[in-house]
């Protein structure tokens, strides 16, 4: 069986793909002539139907996350769409909305019109400005066509789209800390409840849904919910994005059902690069423990992964092989989660702090026995203390890179200095720290 | 009214609180205490600190089996549910080991300076590490450090490395004041709070100008932004040693303090504040609770503003005038001089009688009965300010005697309030922040919408200084006549500039229920009075009269008005035999002067002596004309404090400031606010000086005590008839020639008043004077906001920067009353309402004013 089932990646080649002329060659926009001839609620209902399920890191069903908007009191709702993409190792949207930006507005629109909304905002990642650039442009176009504005495909449907550029905090991925930034607030988890569905942008009621599950969306309103159910697992229906990355041949983005395994998506990258062999790898980005060689044939579905003791999330699978020092990689990740703290609550704020300076001394070989300890014991006191599911996953790579490569750490101290030469397992030249 | 009650169990103990309770509340209730940082009762939860992580069971599925929470819960944060099981640090190993994870993380970035630091002593943040804490760091990094302290204002400083971040202070500034003068800034373990700064957040210059209107311009003397009348609060709220006070850093540790549960003096709120003293000083003032005034909020004019009481200008001793010049004497020589010459004075023309406005009850009781009793004279009026014989009916009829009326709790119920001459902030203190926090819908009667209307998002009625009898009469007519909104003051404002449906809404509401407050200001508006009542009347709203002075209510019940006794009689209606009960006479002395009356009568050598007590010369309407009688008049001044008296007085009798005396404030709703003598002191009482006086004179009239002046008065009980209402009829606008303007003036809440002497942070900390004027009338001198304008009279001129303020009334000019650059009446003699010329300055750039 060829693992890969291109769909969202499908027009990434065409020649200049991201124009609307390209996406309407290829079919775009069908889906959403469709969706328009339905009711709202006959689209929510094939949504919810095809199991589709959240594609930023949780996996909640989408279209069950839709149901829960009250029923309309004439006031508005709004769809707000996360691209905020930020997770170490995670790389799908950005090219997606490089590549493909009519995807997502397709998708957006069509989810507007399921859900009864008529201002969409797409919360961008800022660092981005060249996607930022394509999607406004993108947006532009399809607001000429009629696509957009007053009177949707000419249905009398009105929407208005807002590309919001964020300012390049890791915690606006945080769905009410991306409201407060949209709202003009400073970027922070909000309380819950209320949940957005019911006092979300601007306090009323919000869907707030990854790009990649919005770009699916039209792909389920075109093949029809059991087609959409054909693919993926039986909790995990449908294709994603796998963004392959590190020690690998031929790094990118490999499109296949949920379900597909490791071992099978190395193969189609070429393998862990040549020469080497595989040491760790993680499932989703590097929030979620990692993985050894010995999980390479766990299916690749939301419920195989969390079974096997990690979690899907984006899935960013981040190949290291043999050559890499464990401790300086989680050192890296850690220095990122102390960097990226919001600050707001104090588990998260100081535990990765405290972390993140133990990490940098037994890495630069000023480890101390006691140290172990602290290692241990702190991520104990950010899991489940802290305020948002960030601050949960800070120490995620910590902690199962103590289950698998504890000798490691006892090595640094023991040596006072790092046993592994930075140089192996640099894939770039010149890439002094 | 009883709450929807939910049964719950706390650590094993079932009970029974009200519906939306929260966790950590429901637990204080069964007397468990969770730790705590962010969490304040006041402020919304954020949930932020997780030092109160519980675990939290609840009843779940058709059959209600308790299902637990995965993971320890904020307490902070959750209501308690029906049939909810929490178990808090004293019976979950999980809840408390959490809390125990959390208060090692809290500890790790904070300096351990307790011995150096303000809090040390009183700290919630060294109470909780040692109850939860570890007793050894596990911490060897290096910790975060700041350079300290950073100035968020002249009076705050803030310790970055000793915060917590539990934004506190951040809250209260947002929600409670809504002078949101600090914020997080950064992220992660460089979060910090603090004031914008470009070098702090790293903003390059070339960022550009800034687009956002400011919601609030106000600036401090040093041009830095205004961060309220109330930012002082959050340094008794914070948790932590981060937030000190400049005046009181350093000073002493709390374990030495003597705390005394004490009264505020600076406004008819009389909030309730902690006095804290160490070896006879008053170190600080914190807020006291005060669930019905100002919750645990005070201005930062009561709580930072004391020293007066022992300000250079204090008098200790006795003196008498001996040769042209005062000379220190005994107390029994100082009697004596005095009592000569009021003996003199009641053989002469007379005495009057100027007590001032900041009396106790019992002081001014006092100085009620010497005046009528001792001295026979109705010469007594306490109103040290602008004012009226109308406002003095007013009293009479609608407050004297009326016992406890509007309260705070009701007036911020309310439907709506609607405020003339009157505002909520510079005038009201905390109340503004109970009707912030209430929501309370309000009205003013102003010529612009002041801060305290924006942030209270109330609806200005823009009138100009003088045209509020007009419009309360017409509000009433409109009330009595038809149901329909076509009456007289829809009309009217639909040919003027008021929006018509918010006098109809106004209208309705107060028909509803609502309050009508009046202020002092109105007793220069002719009319005003009658037409308030009548609109209250008319409306069947309640009507409540709030005075910016703490001493004015108990003077208005002790009867230190011309022609208004003790307990609300008058001298016309008070029957014999309780006139001589009272006053030891058939007939109350009766037909006494007001003060600008017998300030005129000593002025012209037709009033030969003056009694007077804490009595400020610049804080009358026309301080030329007091400054001659002053001088033309013999004068014997209670005061605690005055330089000035040296050019006047004849025998000055040094009194005890309130901090060294006992006494009973009445604030503006009639409720007693006794407070305790908080310092030893030999300073005597007003009340005793005259006391001594009375023996000298040879009288058999002895005052009552303190103590007993509260049974005097409800014995009296209310009198049986009032006194007729104000009738006078509103007063036209008298046309304005060119060049003339409508001035409107009040007093801010910080300024030059004499309560803040020796206070140089806090009047760092105050708003700087500007003139306000509006954009029409603006563009017609030429001027803009920025540029410097004359306000000028035959008697001087004021020049200060403009700031146009859109929707204000045309031709009127606003400046403050007495703040530093602006003092009104000094410099103008003009008072709220007067006729003042207007001219735009020589070019030139604003020059900031000096101290």
């Amino acid at each position: 069986m060829s693992a890969l089932a291109p769909l969202l990646t499908k027009r990434w080649g065409d020649e200049r793909s991201w124009t609307l002329e390209s996406y309407r060659r290829a079919g775009g926009y069908e889906a959403l002539a469709k969706a328009l001839a339905l009711t709202p609620g006959e689209v929510l209902a094939t949504v919810k139907d095809s199991g589709l399920r959240g594609r930023g890191g949780a996996g909640f069903p989408t279209g069950v996350k839709w149901s829960f908007l009250p029923p309309p009191d004439g006031g508005p709702r709004y769809l707000v769409v996360n691209a905020d993409e930020s997770e170490p190792g995670t790389c799908k949207d950005i090219p997606l909305l490089m590549a493909d930006p009519h995807s997502l507005i397709e998708g957006i629109a069509i989810t507007a019109y399921a859900i009864g909304c008529h201002h969409a905002f797409v919360y961008l990642r800022g660092e981005v400005v060249h996607v930022y650039r394509r999607l406004l442009a993108a947006a532009r176009e399809a607001a000429e066509a009629g696509l957009l504005g007053p009177s949707v495909m000419g249905s009398g449907y009105d929407l208005r789209l807002t590309v919001h550029a964020g300012a390049g905090a890791y915690i606006c991925g945080e769905e009410t800390a991306l409201l407060d930034s949209l709202e003009g607030r400073r970027g922070q988890p909000r309380l819950k409840p209320p949940f957005p569905a019911v006092a979300g942008l601007y306090a009323r009621p919000t869907v707030v849904n990854n790009v990649e599950s919005i770009a699916s969306v039209p792909w389920i309103v075109l093949g029809g919910a059991d087609w959409w159910k054909s693919m993926g697992t039986e909790k995990s229906t449908g294709v994603a994005i796998y963004s392959l990355s590190g020690h690998v041949a031929r790094p990118g983005q490999y499109e296949a059902p949920l379900g597909v395994t490791m071992r099978q998506l190395l193969e189609l990258a070429g393998g862990v690069r040549a020469g080497h062999e595989l040491k760790f790898w993680m499932p989703g980005g590097s929030s979620t423990p990692m993985f050894t060689p010995e999980q390479l044939d766990v299916p690749l579905d939301y419920d195989s992964v969390a079974g096997a003791g990690s979690m899907l999330g984006t899935r960013a699978l981040q190949v290291f092989d043999e050559t890499v020092c464990v401790t300086r990689a989680v050192t890296r990740w850690m220095e990122f989660y102390a960097h990226e703290s919001c600050g707001k609550c104090t588990p998260c704020r100081e535990g990765t702090f405290w972390l993140r300076a133990v990490l940098r001394r037994i890495e630069g070989g000023q480890g101390r026995a006691e140290d172990m300890q602290i290692l241990d014991d702190i991520p104990k006191s950010i899991v489940g203390r802290a305020f948002c599911p960030l601050g949960d996953g800070a120490p995620s790579s910590l902690v199962s890179s103590l289950k698998f490569f504890r000798e490691e750490y006892l090595r640094h101290i023991e040596l006072g200095r790092c046993p592994f030469d930075r140089r192996a397992s640099e894939l770039f030249e010149e890439a002094d720290r | 009214m009883s709450a929807e009650m939910v049964t719950c169990v706390i650590d094993g103990i079932e009970l029974e609180v009200e519906k939306n309770t929260l966790i950590i509340r429901a637990a204080e209730q069964a007397g468990i205490m969770i730790p705590r940082f962010c969490d304040h009762p006041l402020l919304k939860p954020v949930a932020a600190c997780r030092q109160c992580l519980v675990d939290v069971a609840s009843p779940a599925g058709p059959e209600g089996k308790l299902r637990a929470f995965p993971k320890p819960q904020p307490a902070c944060a959750i209501a308690v549910t029906p049939g909810m099981v929490v178990n808090t640090q004293l019976t979950s190993a999980a809840a408390r080991t959490a809390q125990e994870q959390v208060a090692e993380l809290i500890l790790i970035n904070h300096p351990l300076d307790c011995p150096i630091c303000d809090k040390g002593g009183e700290c919630p943040l060294q109470n909780q590490a040692i109850s939860t804490g570890r007793p050894i760091s596990r911490f060897n990094d290096k910790k975060n450090t700041f350079p300290k302290p950073l100035q968020l204002t002249p009076q705050i400083l803030l310790d970055r490395e000793r915060c917590v971040l539990c934004q506190r202070c951040t809250r209260f500034a947002a929600q409670i004041p809504g002078d949101p003068f600090i914020a997080l800034q950064k992220r992660g373990a460089n979060q910090q709070i603090g004031r914008f700064d470009a070098a702090t957040l790293g903003y390059a210059p070339s960022c550009g100008e800034a687009v956002d209107e400011a919601v609030d311009d106000s600036v401090t003397p040093a041009g830095e932004p205004f961060a309220g009348y109330f930012a002082g609060n959050v340094i008794q709220i914070c948790p932590v040693g981060a937030l000190t006070s400049a005046a009181y850093r350093f000073r002493a540790r709390p374990f030495d303090l003597v705390s005394t549960a004490s009264v505020a003096e600076h406004d008819s709120n009389c909030s309730t504040v902690r006095v804290d003293c160490r070896r006879g000083a008053v170190l600080r003032r914190m807020a006291g609770d005060d669930p019905n005034m100002g919750q645990e909020w005070i201005t930062d004019k009561d709580r930072f503003a004391f020293r007066w009481q022992v300000a250079a200008d204090r008098l200790r001793r006795p003196q008498v005038r001996v040769d042209g010049a005062l000379q220190p004497v005994s107390w029994p020589v100082a009697i004596a001089a005095a009592a000569a010459i009021l003996r003199e004075a009641q053989a002469g023309t007379g005495v009057g009688v100027l007590p001032g406005g900041r009396l106790t009850l019992e002081d001014a009781f006092a100085y009620a009965e010497f005046a009528r009793r001792v001295l026979g004279t109705d010469n007594v009026d306490f109103r040290a300010r602008a004012s009226s014989p109308e406002e003095a009916q007013f009293l009479a009829h609608h407050v004297a005697a009326t016992g406890v009326g509007v309260t705070c709790d009701e007036l911020v119920a309310a439907p709506a309030v609607l405020f003339a001459g009157f505002d909520p902030e510079d005038e009201g203190g905390v109340l503004f922040l109970r009707l912030r926090a209430a929501g309370t819908k309000v009205f003013s009667l102003a010529p612009f919408a002041s801060r305290a209307i924006k942030r209270l998002g109330g609806r200005t009625i823009p009138l100009a200084p003088g045209a509020e009898a007009q419009f309360l009469g017409e509000l009433a007519e409109s009330a009595e006549s038809a149901e329909s909104a076509e009456s007289a003051v829809v009309e009217s404002a639909a040919a003027g500039a008021r929006p018509a449906a918010d006098v109809v809404e106004l209208r309705e509401a107060l028909r509803a229920g609502g309050v009508i407050v009046v202020g002092e200001r109105l007793a220069t508006r002719p009319g005003a009075y009658a037409a308030a009542l009548r609109a209250a009347q008319s409306t069947g709203a309640r009507l409540v009269w709030i005075p910016r002075r703490a001493g004015e209510r108990a003077a208005v019940e002790a009867g230190l008005l011309p022609g208004l006794l003790v307990g609300g009689r008058t001298a016309d209606a008070v029957e014999r035999d309780a006139a001589l009960r009272l006053f030891g006479r058939e007939r109350p002395p009766a037909g006494g002067m007001d003060l600008p009356r017998m300030l005129a009568a000593a002025a012209v050598g037709d009033l030969d002596a003056l009694l007077i007590g804490g009595l400020e010369i610049a804080d009358l309407p026309d301080p030329a004309l007091a400054q001659v009688a002053l001088r033309r008049t013999k004068v014997v001044a209670l005061q605690v404090r005055g330089d000035e008296l040296a050019e006047w007085a004849d025998v000055v009798l040094p009194v005890a400031p309130p901090q060294e005396k006992t006494g009973t404030y009445i604030n503006w709703e009639g409720r007693l606010r006794p407070f305790p003598q908080v310092l030893t002191s030999t300073a005597p009482s007003d009340a005793r000086v005259l006391q001594a006086i009375t023996d000298k004179l040879g009288y058999a009239v002895h005052f009552a005590r303190v103590g007993k002046v509260h049974e005097v008065l409800e014995d009296l009980g209310a009198p049986e008839g009032r006194p007729a209402p104000p009738n006078r009829p509103a007063a036209a606008a008298s046309p304005l020639a060119a060049g003339e303007a409508v001035l409107s003036s009040w007093r801010q809440l910080v300024d030059d008043a004499a309560g803040v002497a020796e206070e140089p942070y806090l009047t760092a900390s105050s708003i700087a004077a500007r003139a306000r004027l509006a954009p029409a009338t603006a563009e017609a001198l030429g001027v803009t906001t920025g540029d410097v304008v004359t306000v000028s009279t035959a008697r001087g001129a004021i020049s200060l920067p403009l700031v146009v303020e859109a929707g204000m009334v045309e031709d009127v000019v606003h400046l403050p009353l007495k703040s530093p650059g602006s003092w009104v009446h000094a410099t103008l003699g003009a008072a709220d309402g007067s006729v003042v010329r207007l001219t735009a300055s020589p070019a030139g750039p604003a020059k900031e004013e000096d101290e």
